[in-house]
């Protein structure tokens, strides 16, 4: 048998600590063989032109809007200022809910990891995982339902008594279908699959480390600040980018629960709120011919540049853990 | 920090000499005391359930703090701080997702009867109908995308393990990341934007909702199945080669079938991620209130769009229609529930023990 050749090509990115070396041994070379390893790299190559395809058909549809006059786009200033409060809207709400998921986030992964008994904590993390994957239909008709009449008797008190701040200016809408509403129903979509990320990356501290600061007598508290906190950080920060990537293209459950009617505004309890570029798409594309779907399109070509950069930075920064403990380990 | 007691005073950063934990009764008498205490802010102030819940917990936690830090020292209090917060912050994310499965099942359950799943919505004004079209409707377009994405996920997966190497692999590993990402509404504009090109404006079928869900599919099934295929030990393989199997047979023969059982289970779980797409089948597949069963011709209605338009465009009589929306809410929640709980399934009777 030939000597297995080292494996460094195929993944730098994300090398797998105590992986086995895996045989680069050349067996027989046979049709089957071509077939085979051709139709396999057919595929990734297929990965490859079905992405370029998005953004290509994206692009060609946007191209109508380029050559449109300023009149035959809805509003009075062109496609940019039909676009400035959707991206507004989007980046707001897709921020807020961050906000709200992040902290609750690590909390519950570090119950689960470390604070709940054992037995107790493989239940609870099937349960986030089985919460992770209910449609977003469903967020959706639940924020409309409960959650926004529910929260209106607050949303008045806070525009009473914090009336002051910009984000809690009166008057407070009726609904309760607000920029806020529609931030705590997804910061409630995204907190399964943020705290099954740093749920992941928790459990993966090594054990060493832990150990070590327990044998140096820290408290509980302590050897999480010290071992599993650092290295989780960027593990979390990551999450966290996806989690923003998972906001910023949710479509059906702002648009259920959003009651957009207004433009650029800081006011998060009020009745014109912003809305976003996918609510804005799912709600008008059914209506829309001409021009107005080129529109629309374009729209969506934005937001998928806008996740598309999230996620890059969220990769670049799970890539930067790889190599750390790659350096560690 | 002055002790009151006769025990030695003490530095806050340092145990105190002789480590004296809390006896075991001070946590459930602090406890009590912070629920009386939020009881009776609740008939000072007049404040709701929620926030008498959270004053008896921020209550909770500032005694705890207090009096650890007396007895146990600043370390021990912040300890217990913590576990307190922790605690809280998990009941606290407990609470929406709890009232959401109640609210779907308690709602739900009003239409959760035979005519639901045998008659469709053609000729119904008000009550009655059923969802029959739209469940056929998701099984056919969800059906078609995994006959899309399992081959092209497969395959993929498979060059990435077993042949890619440099630049070309480096790429597709990175844009199957990058498709991870991708809005589901962007894969719905791919989609019409992609049919447009042949069929004209306004084109509406269910094969473009499955290409739609194929986009949001494949990376997942790649990720899944490479990660199964990275498991499958080395020696294996090398025990095939030495036999003198060629290495696509090996593939075929060996390393397939030891990941197989990891492999239904990722399946599953892709299938259960997209099942529930509402967005690019709005775009794409438009809805109808009549049975079609042909995904290459005309609109098709499916679980998740129903849903929605039931919800979102109820008739004048609203009652119904939102009766038939929560209901095809619980439906769609039974079927990624059940799928979820399968692949945990098939993982499970196959699965090494440990670990959590």
């Amino acid at each position: 048998m030939t000597a297995p050749t080292p494996t460094t090509g195929r993944t730098p990115e994300v090398p797998p600590p105590g992986e086995p070396a895996r045989p680069r041994s050349r067996p027989a070379q046979r049709l089957g063989d071509r077939v085979f390893s051709g139709l396999s790299t057919a595929a990734g190559v297929a990965i490859l032109v079905v992405l370029a395809g998005v953004a290509l058909f994206l692009i060609i549809e946007s191209i109508p809007v380029l050559g449109a006059s300023a009149e035959q786009i809805d509003g009075d200033g062109g496609f940019f200022s039909y676009l400035a409060p959707l991206l507004f809207g989007t980046v707001l709400v897709a921020v807020l809910a961050l906000l709200f998921a992040t902290p609750l986030a690590i909390g519950i992964a570090l119950f689960i990891s470390h604070y709940a008994p054992r037995r107790v904590a493989r239940t609870l993390g099937y349960l986030t995982d089985l919460l992770a994957a209910i449609p977003s239909v469903i967020y959706g008709l639940w924020g409309a339902t409960v959650l926004a009449p529910y929260v209106v008797p607050s949303y008045e008190w806070l525009a009473e008594n914090l009336g002051f701040i910009p984000f809690f200016a009166g008057p407070a809408s009726a609904t309760g279908r607000t920029i806020l509403t529609a931030a705590v129903v997804l910061a409630v979509m995204i907190l399964p699959i943020m705290a099954a990320i740093n749920r992941e990356v928790f459990l993966q501290t090594p054990a060493l480390h832990e150990e070590a600061a327990l044998a140096l007598g820290a408290t509980r508290w302590e050897m999480i600040k010290m071992s599993v906190i650092p290295y989780g950080k960027s593990g979390v920060i990551g999450g966290a980018m996806l989690g923003l990537g998972r906001a910023l293209g949710e479509t059906i459950a702002v648009l259920l629960v959003l009651s957009a009617s207004g433009g650029i505004s800081f006011n998060l309890i009020g009745q014109a709120n912003p809305p976003t570029i996918p609510s804005n798409i799912a709600a008008q594309f059914a209506e829309a011919t001409g021009l107005d779907v080129n529109v629309l399109v374009a729209t969506g070509l934005v937001l998928f540049l806008l996740t598309f950069a999230v996620n890059f930075a969220a990769r670049a920064v799970i890539a930067r853990r790889a190599e750390f403990d790659g350096a560690s380990g | 920090m002055t002790a009151t007691t006769t025990r030695p005073p003490r530095t806050d950063d340092a145990l105190p000499p002789v480590y004296r934990p809390l006896p075991s009764w001070v946590l459930p008498v602090l406890g009590a005391a912070a629920v009386l205490l939020a009881l009776g802010l609740r008939a000072l102030l007049g404040s709701g359930p929620v926030l008498t819940v959270v004053f008896a917990v921020v209550l909770f936690t500032i005694m705890v703090n207090v009096v650890s830090r007396r007895v146990e020292g600043q370390r021990r209090a912040a300890d217990r701080t913590v576990t307190a917060v922790v605690s809280a912050m998990f009941a606290a994310a407990m609470v929406p997702l709890l009232s959401l499965v109640y609210t779907v099942v308690g709602r739900g359950s009003a239409r959760f009867d035979l005519d639901f799943f045998t008659l469709t919505m053609r000729n119904v004004v008000g009550e009655g109908g059923g969802a029959q079209h739209a469940i056929l409707g998701t099984l056919i377009i969800t059906g078609l995308a995994t006959l899309i994405s399992v081959p092209i996920g497969m395959m993929t997966a498979i060059y990435l393990v077993e042949y890619g190497r440099g630049k070309l692999a480096r790429n597709v590993t990175f844009l199957v990341d990058v498709m991870t990402g991708i809005p589901s509404i962007v894969a719905g504009l791919f989609a019409y934007a992609l049919f447009v090109l042949f069929f004209g404006p306004g084109v509406r079928f269910g094969i473009g909702g499955a290409v739609a869900l194929s986009v949001l599919m494949v990376p997942v099934v790649v990720r899944a199945v490479e990660e199964m295929l990275k498991l499958v030990p080395a020696e294996l393989r090398e025990a095939s080669y030495a036999l003198g199997v060629p290495k696509w047979r090996t593939i075929l023969k060996v390393v397939l079938p030891a990941a197989a059982a990891g492999i239904a289970t990722g399946i599953t779980l892709a299938v259960a991620r997209v099942i529930g797409e509402t967005a690019p089948l709005l775009l794409i597949v438009g809805t109808t209130s009549s049975l079609n069963l042909d995904p290459f011709n005309g609109r098709m209605a499916t679980l998740p769009v129903f849903t929605f338009y039931s919800f979102f465009t109820p008739g004048a009589n609203p009652q119904p229609d939102l009766d038939r929306a929560w209901t095809a809410a619980l439906v769609l929640m039974l079927i990624v529930l059940g799928l979820n709980l399968g692949a945990r399934l098939i993982a499970k009777a196959f699965a090494p023990k440990g670990g959590r």
